[in-house]
């Protein structure tokens, strides 16, 4: 029953987006933006600063992030379709799961544009350890959109929302984000410290943990007038 | 405001006036010297920072499950304490890293979790003020968020390796060290207590003052 809800809400949310692909679209477009400042900033005379990668790329993520987290629950806002998901039938938790499903679908979406360009704009290995960095990528962003799916959720009702969703957002976030950063940066090392790199991805997994458990938890009460 | 009110407020005060007192009768630890004594007001400060990130938090949870609205203005209350004795401790805490590391600020683990924190209770008070109807649940759900950082934030210390002194450092001090800290911690606390005090009493005042122009309208 759980997983057919989320899979309905999953399904409601893909097809929308298929129609007109707006937050797909605007959202890989603007993480390519954002390297692109980042490579206008500070490649300098054809070279990259050493070890920025890292951080650009998670950057860009976040960002991307933001942005498309707010635009999902802006359509669920302008048509009032959100009051309506929430009087179906069906547990809280589960239509949460699905909004997250969808956010974590469409942001793998930007980070298979974003890896190879920074890859390409700041000569990062990046594709050295394909499998680490997939992992790495996926726990990260978990963490950061189970947090993001819960906030950008409550803050449909709120005023100021598009200021207040990174102001929440960010200070959460931010371990999830230094996790992701300094793993990947291990990675692009020339010799990848393993057990260095163990232990930014046990972090990572812890926070997916507690930040999933978190919003499962609040979910129900969070959502309910 | 309850009648003991007014007599702690003077001995709280009376406490402040005493404690430099203490503080400066305390010996000089040997490779600091006198910069050390920075630790009697750095560590209260932290407690109570952290003190009020639990408390906060635990006030929170209960408003969000059981809807109770005097637990959400003691949320409100403490994490207002959250962010002034965060900013006391986010500055004593450099000035004294400066002369004991040679650096204002260090991105390690306690000290970032710690800023991070402080943030969180920041982006707690924004949503309080512009968030419009609706934002004490939407509050509650981020104190929730940061009250999980709190735990981090004091074991941190003791499993990455960090410059920070670790949570060993307390239980093993010498009494000459021990006694104005513990006075010292005495007086934050009780400070803590009655700022709490004074802040939910005036979100009493404000909800009744509300309550009645409601009544007056209906």
């Amino acid at each position: 029953m759980f997983a057919h809800i989320v899979w309905l809400v999953l399904r409601k949310d893909f097809t929308i987006e298929v129609r007109s692909l707006e937050i797909a679209y605007t959202t890989i477009f603007f993480s390519i933006s954002c390297v692109l400042v980042f490579a206008f900033a500070l490649v300098q005379e054809g070279r990259a600063p050493e070890g920025g990668a890292a951080g650009i790329l998670w950057i860009a993520i976040a960002f991307a992030g933001t942005l498309a987290l707010g635009r999902t629950f802006e359509r669920e806002r302008q048509a009032e379709t959100l009051r309506a998901l929430l009087l179906a039938p069906a547990a809280r938790p589960a239509v949460y799961v699905g909004k997250l499903l969808g956010i974590i679908i469409l942001l793998t979406a930007a980070e298979a544009v974003l890896v190879p360009l920074v890859a390409l704009l700041f000569q990062a290995p990046l594709f050295a350890h394909p499998f680490w960095l997939v992992l790495i990528l996926l726990t990260g962003t978990i963490g950061f959109a189970a947090v993001g799916t819960l906030f950008a959720a409550m803050l449909v009702r709120a005023r100021s929302r598009d200021v207040l969703l990174p102001v929440l957002l960010y200070p959460i976030t931010v371990p999830v984000i230094i996790a992701g950063v300094r793993a990947t940066a291990t990675l692009l090392e020339p010799e990848v410290d393993t057990g260095v790199l163990q232990v930014w991805f046990a972090l990572l997994v812890c926070f997916d943990v507690v930040f999933l458990t978190l919003a499962l938890w609040t979910f129900e009460p969070l959502m309910t007038d | 405001m309850p009648k003991s009110f007014m007599p702690l407020a003077v001995v709280c005060g009376l406490m402040f006036a005493v404690s430099p007192i203490l503080i400066a009768d305390a010996p000089y630890e040997s490779t600091m010297g006198l910069v050390q004594k920075i630790f009697y007001v750095h560590l209260p400060s932290a407690w109570m920072f952290l003190l009020g990130a639990i408390v906060c938090g635990i006030a929170s949870v209960r408003f969000l499950f059981r809807g109770d609205p005097r637990q959400d203005r003691l949320a409100w209350a403490a994490a207002e304490l959250v962010v002034l004795f965060g900013v006391l401790t986010l500055v004593t805490g450099p000035l004294w890293a400066r002369k004991a590391w040679g650096v204002w600020w260090q991105w390690d683990v306690r000290l970032t979790a710690s800023l991070m924190g402080w943030m969180v209770a920041v982006a707690y008070l924004l949503l309080r003020k512009y968030g419009g109807p609706g934002s004490d649940k939407l509050a509650a759900g981020l104190a929730l968020f940061g009250m999980a950082n709190v735990p981090f934030i004091y074991i941190s210390v003791n499993y990455w390796r960090t410059i920070h002194p670790t949570t060993s450092v307390v239980p093993t001090l010498p009494t000459s060290f021990g006694v104005p800290l513990w006075f010292s911690a005495a007086t934050f606390l009780l400070l803590f207590l009655l700022l709490l005090r004074m802040r939910v009493r005036l979100e009493e005042q404000r909800a009744r003052v509300d309550a009645l122009y409601l009544s007056m309208d209906a």
